[in-house]
């Protein structure tokens, strides 16, 4: 089973990984504070900490050299100059892709990171990041027997005599260590307690102690924070040297220490005591120069007349902390709570019932004409406005800003401007911008190919720009927006602007068009979301697969939401999405055709009209055209595209007017209104596959299942007739509880 | 009486890895996010022993030590650093702060376990 704290590492490194581009981004600014390059060598520093918990090598070890340029650049031994920069911002690109890895359990090719780690070194200079040989060994203890002496003086005639552990007597052998010991005053005031190290000796063997009360003063003398207690300690063992120095090794400095060898007889037969000398394991392992010296303090000994404890540690160095002055100011976590997604989203599933539960008793009620009950009614309109409080905080869960989505396109901008030579940045509006998760999640693929689009089609060349009088430096704008309960986000370049007639020619010579074929500049633009038409002729590699802006607008379809485009000669271009707030609910239009309920999202409807018969001008046989404010748009029979009994003409119908992508705005001919609501979005798709002309379902207060248009495919004409269509509408009796 | 161990540090995976092996060896763990947190946890929980990291925001290690060392409360608790780095530097300065000891990640379970009790001498 999977270690769930190895989860956690992967979404705590997804954050640490958001607060590194957006350190990397500030750094670019003119100003950046010290704290920021500060967050930026934490977030690296925490990943490769973590991943060294889970062994995961090729992380730790990309993150030790972009750690290794991090610590240079805060303590600004290394200035940070673009080219460096642009490192640090490629290497967080890289670092991003191992975390991927590592968690779909991939490995990266060596030549993918060695070019990252090759100019993370140029930064550096020569040799500078030192091999990160401890994280290459994970099986070690996790306590290294570090036994080099902290900051004692090299001593070269310190090798021990005890490391020979011969013989000095006839008869007798090493049977131990003998151990002088001397504590400081800083042993006690960090937390040491001679006590446990004996503990820890006789862990070892059997030992002896004597203590020294010799340097104890008199009473009157006595000062309780002078040490002045020493201790001899006899340890018969057979461990090696190694482990008895493992037990001072955090007393080192804190205190006089010596280790000698123990003589003493051998508790065996003459020809025993031979082969054991022999025997390597009764050497001690290593000749450390610490053996046989006295370990000089690092702090100053203390004084003929010892200052007490506490000024003891104030004249020990000073430790000088990384924190800026006033630490205050600084940014708290925010208060977050992780929860499972399935659980938020079984809470909307059942919010969503409660919704439908909620209108059908007021359905009911409304229906018992013969009792009326004031209180009841009041009672369900506080249930009704109760359950809407529910459903948009529960809505509120899911929603996330576009923050993190925009973030990750900076990193398409730079890779697109590198591929193709151009000089581009990404400027980003209203990354506060809350939208529902999926949305966030399913949008990032069409955004990365319109953004990818925009410096590779969008940007001009920098020969082109500079003749045109632009900055070489082309502006990607990514803009997100709430308006009117939808999701607007744009994507602007400052590049030439959409070429027509080459996008007319090349839809021409891909047969997208007939060759004599004349269009408007905005069916000219449509062009462009066809499929088949694609001006690339490099196939993304980020994707690894080509795809058009047909796959574009099909993705922000599938989300219920639409894409436009506009342009400007000279000064750019700019697609706009617009997308539902949720995918859960909908403000809809209940409207009655063809004798069955159908629902039209408000979103895509501009106006509800009944225009006169003149207005109403027929056009062959089938088509009928409406002439409003000058301007003729076409009439679709809702009911014979979906199958259902039509009348065929009419005289004074009502009409919806619908802006459709495909042909513009058009009008949608219905039987009735009903009424306007919010609908819960049930999906139809897991059981009855994609039903052109029908993007979901809802049930309404009466229990009826009602069929949401889709008003695009409508209008495109890509439905299907009724009797194609499967069972649905007649299955659509009482059942309440619709598949989601 | 079961030990009570503070874990100070900003990783949440280390808190994560830190707390599972606390509570498996039967200690009675708490954690704080920082070093200003962890300050503050420490004069709330009374630990019988304090983990700390040393790069953290808002207040690092070194800091963390600093004001255990210099507070009133119980000023001579065994305080153990967390560190990446295995250099004898970077132990010399901890130990000049006032660290008793230092855990050098990655660490293991059984290890970390007998350094805290051959810092405490406490069994469980």
């Amino acid at each position: 089973m999977r270690n769930p704290i190895l989860d956690t590492f992967f979404e705590e490194t997804e954050e640490l990984l958001e607060s590194l581009a957006e350190g990397l981004e500030s750094m670019q600014g003119a100003e950046f504070d010290k704290e920021t390059v500060n967050s930026v060598f934490r977030a690296v520093h925490s990943i490769k900490g973590g991943a060294g918990a889970f062994k995961l090598t090729d992380l730790v070890s990309f993150a030790h050299s972009f750690e290794t340029v991090m610590d240079a650049v805060r303590s600004e031994t290394l200035a940070l100059t673009p080219q460096i920069m642009h490192t640090l911002m490629r290497s967080a690109d890289c670092l991003a892709d191992l975390v991927d890895a590592a968690r779909s359990g991939r490995t990266i090719p060596e030549e993918v990171t060695s070019g990252f780690l090759t100019a993370l070194q140029a930064c550096l200079g020569e040799g500078e990041i030192e091999a990160v040989d401890a994280w290459d060994n994970f099986e070690f203890a996790a306590i290294q027997l570090d036994i080099g002496p902290v900051d004692i003086p090299a001593l070269p005639e310190a090798f021990s005599s005890a490391a020979t552990a011969a013989p000095d007597t006839i008869g007798q052998v090493q049977i131990g260590y003998q151990i002088e010991f001397r504590p400081h005053a800083a042993l006690f005031t960090n937390g040491h307690e001679p006590a446990l190290l004996f503990g820890a000796l006789a862990d070892l063997g059997r030992i002896t102690t004597h203590i020294d009360l010799s340097r104890l003063p008199e009473w009157q003398d006595l000062d309780p924070t002078d040490p002045r207690l020493s201790w001899s300690v006899d340890l018969r063992t057979d461990e090696g040297e190694l482990a008895v120095q493992e037990v001072f090794e955090f007393v080192h400095g804190l205190c006089d220490l010596t280790i000698k060898p123990l003589l003493g007889e051998a508790p065996m037969l003459p020809n025993d005591l031979n082969a054991s000398l022999s025997e390597p394991e009764d050497v001690p392992q290593l000749a450390s120069p610490v053996m046989n010296e006295v370990v000089q303090a690092a702090l100053p000994q203390p004084a003929a007349v010892p200052p007490p404890a506490s000024s003891m540690a104030a004249a020990a160095p000073k430790p000088k902390t990384d924190r800026s002055e006033d630490g205050s100011d600084a940014k708290g976590p925010k208060a977050t709570l992780r929860v499972d997604l399935d659980r938020v989203d079984r809470l909307i599933n059942a919010v969503g019932e409660l919704i439908i539960n909620q209108a059908m008793i007021a359905q009911r009620l409304q229906d018992m004409t013969t009792i009326r009950d004031d209180d009841l009614v009041m009672h369900i309109e506080d249930y009704r406005l109760l359950a809407r409080d529910i459903q948009e905080g529960v809505m509120a869960i899911r929603a996330q800003p576009v923050k993190s989505l925009f973030q990750r396109m900076s990193r398409i901008v730079r890779e697109a401007a590198d591929g193709t030579g151009k000089l581009a940045e990404l400027v980003t509006y209203g990354e506060g911008t809350e939208v529902d998760k999926t949305v966030v999640e399913r949008l990032a693929d069409p955004l990365t190919h319109m953004i990818r689009n925009a410096v590779d089609h969008g940007l001009e060349s920098r020969e082109a720009r500079a003749a045109a009088g632009k900055p070489a430096m082309g502006t990607i704008r990514l803009s997100a927006s709430h308006r009117s309960g939808s999701v607007i986000i744009t994507v602007k370049d400052d590049g030439a602007g959409l070429n027509r007639p080459k996008i007319l020619e090349i839809a021409k010579r891909k047969g997208l068009v007939a060759p004599d074929a004349e269009l408007n500049d905005s069916e000219i633009d449509q062009l462009l979301f066809m499929a088949g038409f694609s001006t690339a002729t490099t196939i993304s590699n980020l994707s690894g697969r080509g795809v058009g802006l047909d796959v574009v607008r099909n993705a922000v379809q599938a989300l219920g939401g639409r894409i436009s485009i506009a342009t400007t000669p000279g000064q750019g271009t700019e697609f706009t999405i617009m997308l539902p707030l949720t995918l859960a609910v909908m403000d809809g239009m209940v409207v009655t055709v063809g004798g069955q309920t159908l629902v039209v999202p408000i979103t895509s409807i501009i106006e509800t009209i009944r225009p006169l018969p003149s207005d109403l001008h027929r056009i062959g046989t089938d088509e009928t055209l409406l002439s409003i404010r000058g301007r003729m748009i076409p009439v679709v029979d809702v009911a014979r595209s979906l199958g259902f009994p039509s009348p065929g003409t009419f005289n004074a119908p009502l009409l919806l007017l619908v802006e459709s992508e495909s042909l513009g705005e058009c009008a949608l001919v219905v039987d009735s209104v009903q009424d306007q609501r919010q609908v819960v979005i049930k999906s139809l798709e897991s059981n009855f596959g994609s039903v052109p002309g029908v993007s979901a379902a809802t049930v309404l207060g009466d229990g009826r299942i009602a069929l949401i248009l889709d008003p695009d495919a409508i209008a495109g004409g890509r439905v299907t007739p009724a009797y194609l269509m499967p069972n649905i509408l007649s299955n659509a009796g009482r059942t309440a509880h619709a598949n989601a | 009486m079961t030990l009570k161990v503070l874990a100070i540090d900003d990783s949440k995976t280390i808190r994560e890895l830190l707390r599972s092996v606390m509570e498996e060896a039967g200690f009675d763990f708490s954690s704080a996010v920082d070093g200003v947190d962890g300050v503050e946890r420490y004069a709330e929980v009374r630990p019988d022993v304090v983990i700390t990291d040393i790069n953290m925001p808002n207040m690092d290690g070194y800091g963390v030590i600093d004001a255990i060392r210099k507070g009133d409360i119980d000023n001579q608790v065994p305080i153990l650093v967390l560190t990446t780095e295995s250099g004898d530097k970077l132990k010399a300065r901890a130990r000049d702060a006032g660290a008793t000891g230092w855990i050098v990640k990655p660490f293991d379970d059984v290890s970390l376990v007998s350094v805290i009790r051959r810092v405490t001498g406490m069994v469980a």
